[in-house]
């Protein structure tokens, strides 16, 4: 009996010992991976922001923190590339994001309610957020031309006065804005359905038999209930305005940005110093900045959250 | 008397005053609700329609201002399939979609049974650094990618091939950390039973996480494909010739050249965009809650 629990124990241990090895035979190649494709690159970046770095050179020296230097020197201009990239993403941020978020919650309240042909709504308003953001780019693109773009054929219609649209340094970036929130809401629709189906029917019942009125059901439980998916859209949507390319690359006069720069992006920006002028030192330090915004995004949430739940 | 103050009555009486008035508002509501609706849903369709239209219309009608082509043509088609890259960018962008997908269902998934089911020494660790490379921006990253595929360890050079624009993306955090979250609901009873009837670690996986799995697994190849398919800022960098671009690449490419052959644009974006939809579609009950499920982003 002694002998055969004291077998058990000597083959307990040295199970547990296989699935030790076992686990960093399966996590090898991951661990191998994100050390090579995600943790180097990524303090490599760091590293190259603290050089002179042009791939065609024949030296990268070493300049301290030189383009750092010159980004907040360009950024105190009165005006510049580095300072149209960083105010145009600002923009895009404190318009899209409240805007977008709206729409979507007005949207989900509505379909929340209804029964007959919701999944036919819920698929149409969610079919652009799967399209491809350069196809569909080009498509707006073609729908704000001047004479045959259909927003300009609805304006003739109904005797409005033609709009320039991308062509306008005062309306660019609307334009570009309103493709990228139309394309993005379907997103923040099917989460915040997701949302409301969780909070409990009873809250409404309890509610109408108080004769609450609409207003006063949103206001003090939809609204509190829906807290953690709006937090979380918030900052998702955030990140994603902050790190807008494809759709300014594809609406705007070969890929610059314009007109005036008035709706390039930061990584519009980084992607123009770093592979068509070479400067790729100078454009690591503009995503080392991105990436200081992206993680002061990510701690606001954090504390957020967890003073939530304290 | 008594028998009319029962609670049910007092709930009908009740619900009665308040719902005179909300019955004829949610008459009204749901009216509006689906007037509003309607007009919205029509704005996300229109522009998929013009695509669509303009794909079919003669060179000559684009600066004409009907909506449906007065003489459709499939000209466009033939000539961006005769003479264009297009078909090859549809074949690039098909492999490097099913390459990562392939690759991502397994290694995430792999990834995400050990993180759930075994213990060992610096799990928390690894795991945290995993998470980290999340909050780190793609954008941080192209840069040290473009050098490192220019000279790369293994190979003369990662440019213009399918594992230089596929490797990125062929393990994702996102998809590790799903992926654990799915497989602790895996029962740790069942794993113990197939390690007593001898079944390898590895078989553990794959006949029992894996197949108990398969919901949240669809749901991230789904995803990364459509991701995949989609991506656009690092194949730009990746490829420098036109028979190695992907899909939306070659598109932007297009409207290079001093005009703007906005026909065939629309045609190319059809192509890549139609199919997908029409899958879509077919799959959207699942793709809905996948995202739901899961708050992935494609």
């Amino acid at each position: 009996m002694e002998e055969q629990s004291g077998l058990v124990r000597t083959k307990r241990m040295t199970l547990a010992k296989k699935k030790v090895l076992w686990a960093y035979i399966f996590l090898a190649i991951p661990i191998v991976f994100f050390a090579y494709i995600r943790v180097y690159p990524a303090l490599f970046a760091f590293q190259m922001s603290l050089h002179d770095y042009n791939p065609l050179a024949a030296e990268q020296p070493y300049v301290g923190f030189e383009n750092y230097e010159r980004l907040f020197e360009q950024l105190g201009k009165r005006k510049s590339q580095t300072k149209s990239a960083f105010q145009n993403t600002i923009n895009y941020v404190l318009l899209g994001v409240p805007i977008q978020l709206c729409l979507a919650l007005a949207i989900s309240l509505m379909l929340n309610e209804i029964r007959f042909m919701s999944t036919l709504y819920r698929v149409m308003f969610f079919l652009p957020f799967v399209t491809s953001t350069i196809a569909i780019a080009w498509v707006f693109r073609m729908l704000y031309q001047p004479r045959f773009g259909l927003f300009n054929v609805i304006l003739q219609l109904v005797s409005l006065p033609q709009q320039p649209f991308l062509r306008s340094p005062q309306q660019a970036l609307p334009s570009v804005l309103a493709l990228v929130i139309w394309q993005g809401m379907g997103f923040a629709i099917i989460i915040f359905l997701a949302g409301l189906k969780q909070i409990p029917r009873t809250y409404y019942e309890a509610a109408e038999v108080d004769g609450a009125s609409r207003w006063h059901t949103f206001r003090y439980i939809t609204f509190p209930l829906l807290n953690p998916s709006i937090v979380y859209l918030l900052v998702l949507q955030t990140i994603s305005f902050l790190r807008m390319f494809a759709p300014v690359i594809a609406m705007t006069e070969q890929g610059r940005g314009g007109p005036l720069d008035s709706t390039v992006t930061v990584v519009l920006q980084t992607y123009r110093e770093a592979f068509q002028s070479f400067n790729m030192g100078y454009a690591s330090s503009l995503t080392v900045v991105l990436f200081a915004l992206i993680l002061g995004v990510t701690i606001i949430q954090l504390s957020v959250t967890s003073r939530r739940i304290n | 008397m008594a028998e009319s103050i029962t609670p049910s009555n007092i709930f009908k009486d009740q619900g009665r005053v308040t719902t005179v008035g909300r019955a004829s508002d949610d008459w009204k509501y749901k009216f509006f609700s689906y007037l509003l609706l309607t007009m919205i849903a029509f704005t996300m369709i229109v522009p998929f329609m013009w695509m669509i239209s303009t794909s079919f219309k003669p060179e000559k009608e684009i600066l004409r201002r009907n909506v449906f082509p007065i003489e459709p043509t499939l000209d466009n088609y033939s000539d961006v399939i005769n003479k264009t890259d297009l078909p090859l960018w549809y074949k690039n962008s098909f492999i490097v979609a099913v390459m990562s997908t392939i690759s991502v269902a397994f290694f995430d998934s792999l990834a995400g049974f050990v993180f759930a089911k075994y213990n060992f020494p610096g799990k928390r660790p690894i795991f945290i650094i995993f998470l980290t490379s999340l909050m780190v921006p793609t954008e941080m990253l192209l840069i040290p990618w473009f050098i490192m595929s220019s000279d790369p360890p293994i190979g003369g050079t990662w440019v213009d091939t399918y594992w230089g624009i596929a490797f990125p993306g062929v393990i994702t955090a996102s998809g590790i950390f799903l992926m654990r979250q799915f497989m602790q609901g895996v029962p740790d009873e069942l794993l113990d039973a197939g390690r007593i009837d001898g079944v390898s670690e590895f078989g553990l996986y794959w006949r029992v996480a894996v197949p108990l799995s398969l919901p949240a697994i669809g749901a991230l190849c789904i995803f990364n494909f459509l991701g995949n398919w989609n991506a656009f800022i690092w194949p730009l960098i990746a490829t420098t010739r036109s028979e190695m671009f992907t899909l939306p690449v070659g598109i932007q490419q297009f409207s290079s050249e001093a005009d703007t052959p906005w026909n065939l644009i629309m045609t190319g974006a059809s192509l890549s965009v139609v199919p997908l939809l029409i899958v879509v579609i077919i799959f959207q009950r699942y793709i809905i809650e996948g995202i739901a499920l899961t708050g992935l982003k494609g």
